[in-house]
């Protein structure tokens, strides 16, 4: 908000424009996100998840460009970029084309209501958490779309599976952050997260602030939903044990098989884009978003301007340290069979997570 | 309903455990080398590129009749009367001038058959193990030590040689012949 | 308005992750159950039958190498065993010894690729390497040895190509001393894993019977819970001298003869691998291992059928000799090639993510099935 308001204030005294100013203001707010946070997260992501996995089996992975491969990101996605774009003769072109974006564009709008800090959240609506869940649910289209277009049974399996699942491990994620809605009443990230402020048992995880007999009945039931929303977030982005869509060991990749070049890209972008967004929302629901757990340093030393930015190093730590676990997750579990897939949500997480929203609202009541 | 919460039970500890496991390798150093830049000390019995050592071949084409792949081609001239060939190091006289002894490692099968019925173990392996190429034809190895104006030489020898025997032969042949053309005769 | 439907038919592989080499499988597909499973084959046939006719007995032996290439030790010792019957030589203990030990240690990589595979085809990653990484260990001791990786041409007819290395006995120790603790590690990371049980307990059950009709052998028969073993029941080389256990499927976490099952009985026989080792490096006699090697095989007239347990299953060889120098005909029994005619009948109405687990837990080795 801050940065939007510095850059209208800059462009309308340049051009002394209003809608010019705006629009100026609101395309470069935009896209500071993807430039500082997401393109940068990726190619450290991608390159921390190789990094991961390669240690934990014992293995070096990617050693040559760069100390230790740091730049093997860089190299692959300039690779990627000189590919030859291959689009297979019977495939339906503009579908084809058109959903990578879609995909891409689907993640990437979920970062426009992410609270990265006090002073920079891209949109501050005040139903953030509700189009979070509605951009994401937004994807399943380009996937559907890059699966039907593809041609290619592998594909499409892969794009019908990956619809039932996004769609399935919604209900569960809903219902999980309705019972903070019922505590906190308030959809908007923001004040959540201003919430959760002071110290680290003032977070949701440990049911919130305040010192009433209701915060300790809270914490069982809060870890228990935390446990859904995260198992149910990862179905979300495909990842192990829920990656059923890609699965390379059934569908090849399911469906981005056909795809070659910064199409193919695209994807990778959007999936790990989504990785970090899901755990940003995680910690923005359940562990205090920006704030930090044991104060600020700004504080102390009587420098408020440092705060923001402790605030913006502390959400991305707590969304990176999230999507740590999913790749430590991913390198240590099988992968689940579509149906059992369908069981573990509509058996247990549903279930589950109505049993605790039940109880969570009889004790907000009590 | 007991065994619901048993599986639920079962999926959480089971899964901590393997991550318990994972997350125990993160801190065991990694088995895997930097091949090119670091490379592991072979072992002795090593069965890599095929080498030929000329200056102990006999000629005797055992290892090409025991290849189960075909892909050693000798070719020998014998040698004329007076000519020296010397030694092999385990003393074993050379009476064969070897032209050809082409061996086309793109066939070669490393399974060390050729080695053990040499007489003067001069087709061993070695430890060398990068020697791809670009084009096929290159990987045809000639080991023949002599030059090509050699062996023309000792062909035309062998073949003068050859010439003279059956020229002498011959001569004897025509000594006789009439006496067997008579005999065919009655 | 009538809706028609119609099956898909969906084509897995020749290049496919998981069909372990170039297998196809022609899936008829009812949205994703499997009404039917045409295995093709052939596509990594390479004559190796007709080509033994023009080869001598010795020459046979780099392309037995090649068939189950998992467990070439296993092919040579077969085909060594059969033509030694056939010739009717007495061999030195130490070379029935040092068989054994190869034998069982190729087992072990071969399980190892088993499993890890196996675990792969599921979707873990992590195990498939660590498996690799210890039979890594193992192609050392290999090649120590002999000199090669893969394809050793190490067990001759008569004998074996080298002594063992000096540092042989020492190593296997150690790395026996290093691998009893990987199983209860790949224990802990895989089979007791739940997501795994979900995958694999009541998958591709096989009766004790259907395995049998079909002529199953190996682990996959085992798996069905029927003790049968070759190294036992048909004893050949020195096996009757060691004490060993032969694991079978229990139905621990399903039925008996599901796929758990059948992947849980090559973990076990890893175990009494190792114990069949110990007790030969321990009773390992002294002696020569080429002395009893003909100069020039040329066995007379008639034909033999041996077997051995290999890895995969009964391997058997039935040599047809004329009396020349090479067989008249060898005809060989690939226990992968049997295991696979059973897909169909496991397949039926399970989903394709399935046929992966299915298709693993039967662990064929393309290179034997076609020859």
């Amino acid at each position: 908000m801050i940065i939007y308001d510095f850059l209208y204030k800059f462009v309308f005294n340049i051009t002394q424009s209003a809608a010019i100013g705006d629009i100026t203001a609101m395309i470069i707010s935009g896209a500071l996100p993807l430039l500082i946070l997401v393109l940068p997260f990726t190619l450290v992501a991608v390159w921390l998840e190789r990094k991961v996995s390669a240690h934990m089996q014992d293995r070096l992975g990617p050693m040559r460009t760069g100390s230790h491969g740091w730049l093997q990101t860089v190299a692959d996605l300039i690779k990627l970029l000189q590919k030859e774009d291959i689009v297979a003769s019977d495939n339906d072109r503009p579908l084809f084309n058109l959903a990578p974006i879609l995909v891409f564009a689907g993640s990437y709008l979920v970062f426009a209501a992410l609270p990265f800090s006090s002073a920079y959240i891209g949109s501050n609506i005040d139903l953030g958490i509700i189009f979070i869940i509605a951009a994401s649910g937004f994807v399943v289209a380009g996937i559907l779309m890059a699966g039907w277009s593809s041609n290619n049974k592998y594909s499409l399996l892969g794009a019908m599976r990956s619809a039932a699942q996004i769609i399935s491990y919604e209900i569960p994620t809903i219902l999980v952050i309705l019972t903070i809605i019922m505590i906190t009443g308030t959809t908007n990230l923001r004040t959540l997260s201003e919430m959760q402020t002071g110290h680290f048992w003032n977070w949701m995880i440990f049911g919130g602030a305040g010192l009433s007999l209701s915060k300790f009945l809270f914490i069982p039931f809060m870890l228990i939903g935390f446990v859904i929303l995260y198992i149910s977030t990862l179905a979300e982005v495909n990842r192990t044990p829920f990656d059923i869509p890609e699965a390379e060991s059934e569908l090849v990749s399911g469906y981005h098989t056909e795809y070659s070049g910064m199409k193919f890209a695209m994807f990778f972008l959007a999936e790990y884009a989504n990785m970090f967004a899901v755990s940003a929302i995680v910690s923005a629901i359940f562990f205090g978003g920006y704030q930090s757990p044991i104060g600020y340093l700004g504080n102390t030393l009587g420098l408020p301007w440092m705060i923001p930015i402790e605030q913006f190093l502390w959400f991305a730590s707590k969304g990176v340290f999230f999507v740590l676990v999913q790749m430590w997750l991913r390198w240590t579990l099988p992968r689940l069979r579509v149906d059992q897939l369908m069981a573990l949500c509509w058996k247990y997480l549903i279930p589950i997570a109505f049993v605790n929203l039940i109880i969570v609202g009889l004790i907000t009541v009590l | 309903m007991k065994e619901y919460f048993q599986n639920i039970w079962y999926g959480l500890t089971t899964v901590l455990i393997g991550m318990r496991v994972t997350f125990k390798h993160l801190f065991v150093p990694a088995v895997t080398i930097q091949y090119p830049d670091v490379k592991l000390k072979l072992p002795e019995r090593e069965r890599n590129r095929l080498y030929v050592n000329m200056d102990d071949c006999i000629g005797c084409d055992q290892c090409a009749r025991a290849c189960p792949v075909d892909c050693i081609a000798i070719e020998t001239v014998k040698s004329i009367p007076g000519e020296d060939l010397g030694k092999t190091s385990n003393g074993k006289k050379k009476a064969l001038w070897v032209t050809k002894f082409d061996i086309d490692i793109a066939k070669c099968c490393f399974c060390q058959l050729c080695v053990f019925p040499c007489p003067t173990e001069c087709i061993y392996m070695t430890d060398v193990f990068e020697f791809s190429e670009f084009e096929r034809d290159k990987l045809v190895y000639n080991f023949v030590t002599l030059t090509q104006s050699e062996i023309e030489d000792k062909k035309a020898n062998y073949a003068k040689l050859e010439a003279e025997k059956a020229a002498q032969k011959a001569a004897n042949a025509t000594s006789v012949k009439p006496a067997e053309k008579e005999e065919n005769k009655q | 308005m009538a809706i028609k439907t119609e099956e898909m038919v969906l084509n897995m592989g020749p290049q496919h992750p998981s069909t372990h080499g170039v297998l196809r499988l022609e899936l008829v597909l009812e949205g994703e159950i499997i009404q039917k499973v045409i295995p093709h084959i052939g596509y990594l046939h390479r004559c190796f039958e007709k080509h033994c006719e023009a080869m001598t007995y010795p020459q046979v032996i780099p392309y037995t190498d090649r068939m189950d290439y998992l467990a070439a030790m296993g092919n040579e010792f077969g085909y060594a065993i059969t033509v030694e019957k056939l010739l009717g030589i007495q061999l030195p203990e130490r070379v029935e010894y040092i068989r054994v030990i190869m034998g069982e240690l190729q087992r072990i990589a071969s399980h190892l690729v088993a499993i890890g595979t196996y675990g792969a085809d599921i979707g873990a990653m992590t195990p498939f390497l660590f498996a690799f990484r210890d039979r890594e260990v193992i192609l050392n001791l290999f090649e120590i040895t002999c000199g090669a990786r893969m394809l050793y041409n190490y067990i001759w007819v008569g004998g074996l190509s080298h002594d063992l290395h000096p540092d042989f006995v020492r190593l296997t120790r150690e790395f026996i001393k290093y691998f009893r603790p990987k199983i209860v590690e790949m224990n802990e990371l895989l089979s007791t894993n739940r997501i795994f049980i979900e995958r694999t307990a009541n998958v591709g059950v096989l009766p004790l019977e259907t395995a049998i009709n079909f002529g199953i052998t190996g682990p996959m028969l085992r798996g069905s819970g029927f003790k049968w073993d070759l190294r036992r029941d048909d004893t050949y080389s020195v096996y009757n001298k060691f004490d060993f256990d032969i694991p079978v499927g229990e139905g621990k976490v399903g039925t008996v003869g599901d796929c758990w099952d059948r992947y849980y009985v090559r973990i076990l026989e890893m175990g009494e691998s190792l114990k069949i080792i110990e007790q030969a490096l321990d009773q390992l006699p002294e002696g020569d291992v080429t002395s009893a090697i003909p100069k020039r095989i040329k066995p007379p007239v008639g034909s033999v059928y041996k077997r051995v347990e290999n890895p995969r299953g009964e391997l058997g060889y039935f040599i047809i000799s004329n009396g020349t120098t090479s067989p008249f005909r060898v005809k060989v029994r690939a226990p992968s090639f049997v295991n696979l005619g059973i897909m169909d009948v496991l397949c039926k109405n399970h989903m394709v993510a399935d046929v992966i687990a299915i298709l693993g837990s039967v662990d064929i080795v393309l290179g034997e099935v076609d020859r």
